[in-house]
């Protein structure tokens, strides 16, 4: 298990999304993402992706400047 | 003796998060047929960029509709970005513009013509879109219908649920994938079947957004979007550009350069992302707005830009104002200047 950091600043959704979806793709089962956003849009918007794909969503946490989202990389079905 | 196994068929429904693509999805789901759903991001499908950016705005729940249309379809969604090829389709559309900016059939013929590589990349029988017969003036006629099917290289590989039974049988229906019987005959601009499908199929809270979610369908967007082009003397533009579109006052008072000015605190914070990128302004002596030019400007150019962005500042019954003018390297002068007051003149600049 790793941990990996995604910068999505400034990018409004749902490039967001769509960066984290195309990083998912490159990480293994098990590892950790945080995809760091400004846009609060993103906190309806990758939780909703996770449900989808089956990713499992921690937690959000933010201040003023930024949003960090906190997923973990499902096992292969 | 058993019988062969029979294949389990796959489409790929293209989601925009409106309600017309996700009764199409679920009509075919509800044959067996296994469905995931891609979703098309140009760039200028931008519904959520104004809440984001707006502070008045955050307080409204924002969701993303084609996210929402999968997860109540219980499909995968694949977001796509295609910013880069959707340019030559913008810049440049066969069939031309619709009512604004919107390249709706060229747009239409794109999108299915990616959704055609998506099937071949990923081992997939066929494609299905929500158009409904003489929905969308540009796009959803009866006669652009096969336009789109031939210009995207899908041809009968295209299957409009909605309206299938209205069309020539596609191959889904004629190897029997799917049963023509049960494929719907919408037409029209009225949207009461579609509620009523809905309804039955126990949908609520479905997106219904008026002229679809792209930008391009806004007449003072494309009018800024054609105000960049005839400025620049070219056509290209980069995501910033369509980003910086939507955002604050836009004022042209010299061919040469224009200034975006933010409207409230919202807007300043998101433009303030931009500084490195633009010369900007901003006022010392009175609370003001963040101030973008984009353009080359002069001496006189800047003098001016300082009036005008003490006009928008809370010191525009002030005699002076000291407005900073900063470059793209973060050296700044400090201007003092009478904020400018002549309405009219603004009100001609204003695009």
């Amino acid at each position: 298990m790793s941990h990996h950091i995604l910068d999505a600043k400034r990018l409004l959704c749902p490039m967001p999304v769509i960066r984290t979806q195309n990083k998912v793709k490159q990480l293994s089962p098990g590892d950790i993402l945080d995809v760091i956003c400004t846009d609060p849009g993103v906190t309806s918007d990758i939780p909703a992706w996770c449900r989808i794909t089956g990713h499992r969503f921690i937690d959000v946490k933010s201040d003023a400047d930024e949003i960090v989202i906190r997923i973990e990389i499902r096992s292969r079905d | 003796m058993n019988k062969p196994e029979k294949k389990q068929r796959k489409a790929v429904a293209l989601i925009s998060g409106g309600l017309d693509s996700l009764l199409a999805a679920k009509v075919i789901i509800d044959q067996g047929i296994h469905v995931e759903g891609i979703n098309f991001y140009t760039g200028f499908c931008v519904e959520g960029h104004t809440h984001a950016i707006r502070k008045k705005d955050k307080a409204k729940p924002k969701r993303n509709n084609a996210l929402w249309s999968a997860e109540q379809l219980g499909i995968q969604l694949h977001i796509v970005d295609v910013i880069e090829p959707y340019k030559e389709v913008l810049i440049n559309p066969s069939h031309g513009y619709g009512a604004n900016m919107n390249p709706c059939l060229d747009c239409k013929s794109f999108m299915v013509g990616q959704a055609v590589e998506w099937i071949k990349e990923n081992d997939f029988d066929f494609i299905i879109t929500g158009e409904v017969i003489g929905q969308r003036p540009m796009s959803q006629r009866r006669d652009t219908m096969p336009v789109i099917a031939a210009e995207s290289g899908a041809s009968d590989l295209l299957l409009r649920p909605l309206c299938a039974q209205l069309l020539p049988p596609t191959l889904p229906e004629k190897e029997g994938w799917v049963d023509r019987e049960k494929l719907l005959d919408f037409n029209g601009r009225t949207r009461k079947p579609q509620i009523e499908l809905a309804n039955k199929l126990g949908f609520q809270d479905f997106a219904q957004p008026a002229g679809g979610c792209c930008f391009l369908t806004d007449k003072n967007y494309s009018d800024r979007l054609v105000d960049l082009w005839q400025a620049r003397d070219t056509k290209a533009y980069e995501l910033d550009d369509v980003m910086l579109l939507k955002v604050g006052r836009h004022i042209r008072p010299k061919p040469n350069f224009k200034l975006i000015i933010g409207r409230e605190e919202g807007e300043n914070k998101f433009m303030e992302g931009y500084r490195k990128q633009f010369i900007h302004l901003y006022t010392i002596s009175a609370k003001g707005p963040l101030v973008l030019i984009e353009g080359n400007t002069d001496e006189k150019d800047l003098q001016l830009a300082a009036e005008i962005t003490a006009r928008y500042s809370q010191g525009r019954q002030e005699k002076t104002v000291t407005v900073a003018v900063k470059d793209q390297n973060g050296v700044s002068k400090l201007l003092n200047v009478k904020p400018f007051s002549n309405e009219e003149k603004l009100r001609d600049w204003y695009i």
